[in-house]
This record gives C-alpha cells, sequence and structure tokens, in this order.
C-alpha cells in the first residue's frame, strides 16, 4: 500500500498520462502535479502520480552517501 | 557499495557505543527492506530496529471488515478492494469466501479502475477504501469524479496524527524512521508539530542504503541528544509536500476519532466522508442496512497478538500461532495476510 514506483511519462492526455514502469505500461491520473510532461519522471500509488522525480534529485542520495563517508 | 555499507554500519556502531537504541520504523515496505537485505543482521545488537503501525491492511479493526461482510450479505452490490484487504479472515471468512460463494467482490490495482467498472455497469459499485494519507488523494480524486452508482467505504486512516499515541506513550522509543510516501504527500511539514517530544526522525526512503542511512541520522541525533526532523528521502519528499493532494484529500475527508487494530481508539486518525460528499458515501448511503449490523468477537484470533506486534513490543516470533497455526496460506490474523505485515514479512523471508 506504500509502495510508490518511479515511472516515465510517456504520453499526456490531461488528467491521465501513459506511463512506462520499467517497460510496463499504464494509464494514470496526472492531475494533482503541475506541469506534466513527456519525458517527465513521476512517482506512482496506485493509479495516482504523488510526485515529480527529477533525475538530479534520484542521484542527490548518492552525494549524500559521499557526504557522510568523507566527514 | 558493499564497502561504503560496511564503513556506514561501523560509524553507527561508534555513534552508538554504550546505549541501548530503540528506532521504530512506521511504513510495512520498510519493514520489508529491512527484513529482505537482513538489516538487523549488519547493525550493532545496541541499536534495534522495531515494526510500527505501518501496514494499513493491518490496523483496520475487525468491525470495518465485518460491516463490509454485512453490505455484501444484505445488497447486491459490486464490492471491490485491494487485494490485501480481500484475504483477511475474520472467522472463518474473507471477501475471498463471499466471492467464491457467488458475491460481486473485484480486486482492483487503483480506485480508478473501481470507477471504470461503475461506468461499464449498472449496479452499485462500493470500494473498501483502505491506506493512509498516500492513499487518500486518489481515493478523493475518485469520489469527485464517478458516476452516481461509485460509493467509497471508508476505512481510511490519517497516518500523522496516530505518531502522536506512540511518542506520547509509554514505550521507549529513541527515534523514527518516518514513511517515505506518506511524507510524499504531507511533507516534512507535518511532523514539525512532534519536535516539541525532542524524539528525531528521519523520513527514508525504501532501498536499503535509504534505511541504513536514516538510522545513522537517527543515532548521529540520539548521541548530540537533539530531536529533530530529517529528511534522507528527498528526491520524492518536499517541504511542503504535495499541497494539491493535501487540499482535494482534505476537501473530501474529516479527521475524527479513529479506531485502530492494537491501538485502539486515536483522535484525529478517523478519515469520515464530508457532508458535501455524502451521496457517495456508503456508510450514509446504505446507512438502513447498517442499522441492524452488531459487531462480533473472532474467537479464532483469541491468540493472535497483531496488536502487539503493530506495536514493536513482541516480535512475530513472540506469537505462539506464528508458523504454526497462522501461516501465509492459512493467516489468522492481519499481521499475516498482508504484503506489509511485519508477520508475513517475517514468514516471506524465514526470519527465525
Amino acid at each position: 500500500m506504500c509502495l510508490a514506483i518511479p515511472a516515465e511519462v510517456v504520453e499526456v492526455e490531461w488528467p491521465y498520462a501513459t506511463v512506462d514502469m520499467k517497460g510496463a505500461r499504464r494509464k494514470v491520473r496526472v492531475d494533482l502535479l503541475d506541469d506534466v510532461r513527456v519525458g517527465d519522471y513521476v512517482l506512482i500509488h496506485v493509479g495516482l502520480a504523488i510526485q515529480k522525480v527529477s533525475k538530479e534529485e534520484v542521484e542527490e542520495i548518492d552525494r549524500l552517501w559521499q557526504k557522510i563517508l568523507e566527514e | 557499495m558493499a564497502e561504503d555499507t560496511g564503513r556506514i554500519v561501523r560509524k553507527i556502531e561508534e555513534l552508538s557505543k554504550g546505549q541501548e537504541i530503540n528506532l521504530m520504523h512506521l511504513c510495512g515496505t520498510h519493514e520489508d527492506t529491512i527484513s529482505k537485505y537482513n538489516l538487523r543482521s549488519i547493525l550493532p545488537q545496541n541499536v534495534k530496529l522495531l515494526s510500527g503501525p505501518g501496514c494499513p491492511v493491518c490496523i483496520i479493526p475487525d468491525t470495518d471488515l465485518q460491516k463490509v461482510f454485512h453490505l455484501l450479505e444484505n445488497r447486491d452490490v459490486i464490492l471491490t478492494t485491494f487485494g490485501d484487504m480481500a484475504r483477511v479472515p475474520f472467522e472463518d471468512r474473507s471477501l475471498f469466501y463471499y466471492r467464491s460463494k457467488g458475491k460481486d467482490v473485484r480486486i482492483v490495482y487503483s480506485v480508478f479502475d473501481a470507477v471504470e467498472i461503475a461506468k461499464r455497469e449498472e449496479k452499485d459499485v462500493v470500494f473498501f477504501g483502505i491506506g493512509f494519507e498516500t492513499t487518500m488523494p486518489s481515493i478523493a480524486v475518485a469520489i469527485k469524479d464517478s458516476p452516481e452508482n461509485f460509493y467509497v467505504y471508508s476505512a481510511h486512516r490519517f497516518f500523522i496524527p496516530a505518531i502522536e499515541a506512540l511518542v506520547s506513550g509509554d514505550m521507549r522509543i529513541d527515534g523514527f524512521i518516518n514513511p517515505g510516501h506518506v511524507s510524499t504527500i504531507v511533507g516534512v511539514k507535518a511532523y514539525e508539530r512532534y519536535r516539541k517530544y525532542g524524539i528525531p526522525m528521519a523520513i527514508a526512503g525504501f532501498e536499503p542504503q535509504d534505511v541504513l542511512l536514516a538510522v545513522y541520522m537517527l543515532v548521529r541525533a540520539i548521541r548530540e541528544n537533539e530531536g529533530g526532523i530529517f529528511n534522507e528521502y528527498t528526491r520524492a519528499v518536499k517541504y511542503e509536500g504535495n499541497v494539491k493532494a493535501q487540499e482535494v484529500m482534505n476537501e473530501v475527508f474529516h479527521p475524527g476519532d479513529g479506531e485502530w487494530r492494537g491501538l485502539g481508539a486515536i483522535p484525529e486518525t478517523g478519515a469520515g466522508i464530508r457532508k458535501d460528499f455524502e451521496e457517495k458515501d456508503a456508510e450514509k448511503v446504505f446507512e438502513d442496512v447498517f442499522e441492524n449490523f452488531v459487531p462480533k468477537v473472532d474467537k479464532r484470533k483469541k491468540h493472535c497478538r497483531c496488536g502487539e506486534v503493530l506495536k514493536g513490543l513482541i516480535t512475530p516470533k513472540d506469537c505462539r500461532l506464528f508458523m504454526t497455526a497462522c501461516t501465509p496460506r492459512n493467516p489468522i490474523g492481519p499481521c499475516m495476510v498482508s504484503f506489509e505485515g511485519t508477520c508475513n514479512i517475517w514468514a516471506k523471508y524465514r526470519i527465525s
């Protein structure tokens, strides 16, 4: 229930979008996010996109690890 | 990465030396990560990871389940819900049992699939809704945008106010690992109300590295005797959260007393459907059916200790039913049914 899966937006038909979850395609609602475009990464929870995630943010955790390890 | 993990674990060891530290996670998916990667075995013995009430299926009291059974017995509706919920037993019945007896029970991946069923069918479609702030915005969107024959039985719970019962209770918890996707919706700001207790909290993602990093943040804060709200999961959780999702959730649901398995009634955690949307509220629409509903007690669950597992008071192994009478194939309590239930997770990864 708490699981949310990052997926890439491949088509937008407001308030829906088709997303690609590592090969599996699904139509989801995206109307609780602003300005969703093809190529965006979004977090999907039971059929609803709950947040946009950027590639940079996904990489952020690696930087945090490095920072701690260098402390 | 393995080498880095070792270094982080050594840092956790150094910072926690000489202290008994109890950390509680608040999400079933965190328990899954912890058990799957056996993180407890690589952490020092003085740092304990307790599992908390973060499994939405597990915390639903039997009364809600019985009411849904009662509705199915008395009305010819299409009942839709998530798969986990359909397997939870009461006495020797579950929603799957009712399906085998010819009732129209359908499992959906999302509430929007239930809305699609309502668009196709003439019969009334009732969605048995469970879940926390992560799930509630989708239900709220569906309630606002669905055909006339679609209704929701709301067994949702607001999770954030439930933390109050844990921090002000008599259990000693030194730090919390907060749920990543509930936090995606409510934001870091939702936890500000807990700063006053001085117990550190770290919002964490669901990779093993995320959990270890959260443990490190908490142990460091405990060492320095500072509280604080930390956000390890910055790639999905913003300070304000998803404001649109909060707005639609609060527009549709109103907080009230909510009953939790093991924890009892907790103020502000119940999520009833507001009066403005009462034509979608299954409890209102089928009021006449519920008039003669009388809750019962399941004798089979007499020795089930799911409630204590949910409070982190015991581990599944302390329950005498665990892997004897109660197994994933033949579960007695919801903690053994749900994929987010600690008993199910411990059974799956054969933790003994």
